[in-house]
């Protein structure tokens, strides 16, 4: 499902964010990626939604060879992604249900559909009674299950956290974690990039640890590894 | 927030550039309206035959400066002379006629700065004995005409230049505002068309939003102008010409509105463009 074969990314200024990086996810795995800040995660994640390219090395991502994908191709290869972000970049002038359906317009999926889709969706992270809520009204936890909706209301075949939980108290970090455990259960490939040690040992889930752009531990059922 | 400015940015250029068209239009429609009565006379060499007379007529005619050609006999020189000059004083003259044989052409051209060609061809025609012409009125009506082409070009380049950065400043406005919405779009698999649509749609709606204010706001500054211009300047009213407001409205609704949708398209196609390669 994603491929990683010797992949380095050094920036324009010269700093190397990732060196030789080797991964392969299968499909249906569920992923911690963890490493403390400026270990290149953020980068990883980036590489992975096409946003950057690498410098050296190949990414393939559900089929698509990222380093050969033309502009016009990107837009199609996204919608294979959800994609979850620490600071749930929702569109603040809109309410909740507006959200999870301009996902589905951005793809062009007809009204009638995206009115069926979103309230299951909703229903689905516990939101649906709060559907005509703006999201500056929710609170983080809320905020972020907006996001995790708007993530997965295409059905993408992965889905990519990047530190969902880092702006979220431990209640509802718990309640995304269980949230995301739960879309994995039901066939889709998650990767989780954070920091949050509580949650990736409790979780007993594989652990790729990243250390100074280099991947240093990769464990079936692994714990966070500490940097020193 | 964004798009109130824009709105507003755009209906300030039209604005000024409505009220400039406005001066401008009557400003050459008076100066028009002068040139048309200004005329050369010619007078013809003494026992010349009608039909000579007839010839020269069609001849002047068929020159391309000249726009009317108007015989004037001799009795209605006179008539014309009693009218303006004499009065009740012409009593005198009844039965003569002093101007027998000022029969004239009065030649009026349709553009006052070729007099001088039309004059150099009177000249060397068989049978004409003398040309009146206005050359200090010509030559003052050609100077207004270049005065205003020349203020023309320099008025649209500041507007030009006033517009652009207005322009350039609301749409470094609007990319930080639509920064976030449009890279959202982008990583959720939107297509550059799909982002564009409804910025560029929104930007049309400005633009004519923007056109249509400053239209309204003009049509209401120039009827109370042209009122006011006529009641207090009545003694000018031979001079002061004003077009109605119809015609200034036939040419600038749709100028107005073309700059108007031109103007929010390419904003908006600017603005979203830089962030489209996300």
């Amino acid at each position: 499902m994603i491929t990683l074969q010797s992949v380095s990314k050094t920036y324009a200024n010269g700093v190397p964010a990732l060196n030789d990086v080797n991964l392969h996810i299968d499909k249906g795995e569920f992923v911690f990626i963890v490493g403390d800040s400026g270990s290149g995660k953020s980068t990883l994640i980036k590489l992975l939604l096409r946003e950057l390219q690498p410098s050296s090395g190949q990414i393939i991502v559900n089929n698509y060879d990222l380093s050969k994908l033309s502009r016009r191709k990107v837009a199609r290869f996204r919608r294979s992604i959800g994609v979850v972000f620490q600071d749930f970049r929702l569109l603040k002038d809109r309410n909740v249900y507006e959200n999870v359906a301009f996902a589905q317009r951005v793809i062009e999926v007809p009204t009638r559909q995206i009115k069926k889709n979103v309230p299951a969706m909703l229903s689905l992270v516990g939101l649906a009674g709060k559907y005509k809520a703006k999201t500056r009204q929710l609170s983080g936890g809320e905020q972020q299950r907006v996001a995790l909706a708007r993530a997965l209301v295409n059905n993408p075949p992965i889905l990519l956290a990047d530190e969902p939980t880092g702006n979220l108290d431990p209640r509802n970090s718990w309640e995304i974690m269980k949230l995301l455990e739960e879309i994995n259960k039901r066939g889709t490939t998650v990767l989780v990039v954070t920091h949050n040690r509580e949650i990736v040992n409790a979780m007993r889930k594989r652990v790729v640890t990243i250390k100074k752009g280099l991947v240093v531990s990769d464990e079936e059922k692994g714990e966070y590894i500490d940097e020193d | 927030m964004f798009s109130l400015a824009t709105i507003a940015t755009i209906a300030s250029c039209i604005f000024l550039f409505g009220i400039f068209y406005a001066i401008v239009v009557n400003v050459q429609y008076t100066v028009r309206e002068a040139e048309t009565s200004v005329a050369v006379t010619v007078f013809f060499d003494d026992g010349i035959s009608d039909e000579r007379i007839m010839e020269i007529g069609e001849e002047i005619n068929k020159r391309p400066e000249v726009s009317e050609v108007v015989f004037v006999s001799a009795d209605e020189a006179w008539n014309s002379f009693k009218e303006d000059y004499l009065g009740e004083y012409a009593d005198g003259y009844e039965g003569d006629n002093p101007l027998e044989g000022s029969e004239n052409y009065e030649i009026y051209m349709n553009d006052v700065s070729k007099q001088h060609s039309l004059v150099a061809y009177l000249e060397t025609v068989d049978g004409i004995r003398e040309i009146n012409r206005s050359d200090a009125t010509a030559n003052i009506l050609t100077n207004i005409n270049n005065i205003i082409s020349l203020v023309s070009i320099a008025i649209i380049a500041i507007l030009f230049a006033v517009s652009l950065f207005l322009i350039s400043t609301t749409v470094a406005m609007g990319i930080s505002v639509r920064r976030e919405e449009i890279s959202i779009m982008k990583l959720i698999g939107a297509t550059d068309f799909v982002v564009r649509s409804p910025f560029v749609i929104e930007g049309i709606l400005i633009g004519i939003i923007g056109a249509a204010i400053p239209l309204v706001a003009v049509y209401f500054i120039y009827t109370q102008a042209v009122d006011y211009a006529m009641n207090q300047f009545n003694v000018l009213s031979d001079i002061l010409k004003f077009l109605s407001v119809q015609e200034i409205f036939s040419k600038l609704i749709p100028i107005a509105l073309i700059l108007g949708v031109g103007l929010g398209f390419l904003g908006s196609i600017i603005t979203v463009r830089r962030h489209l390669r996300v």
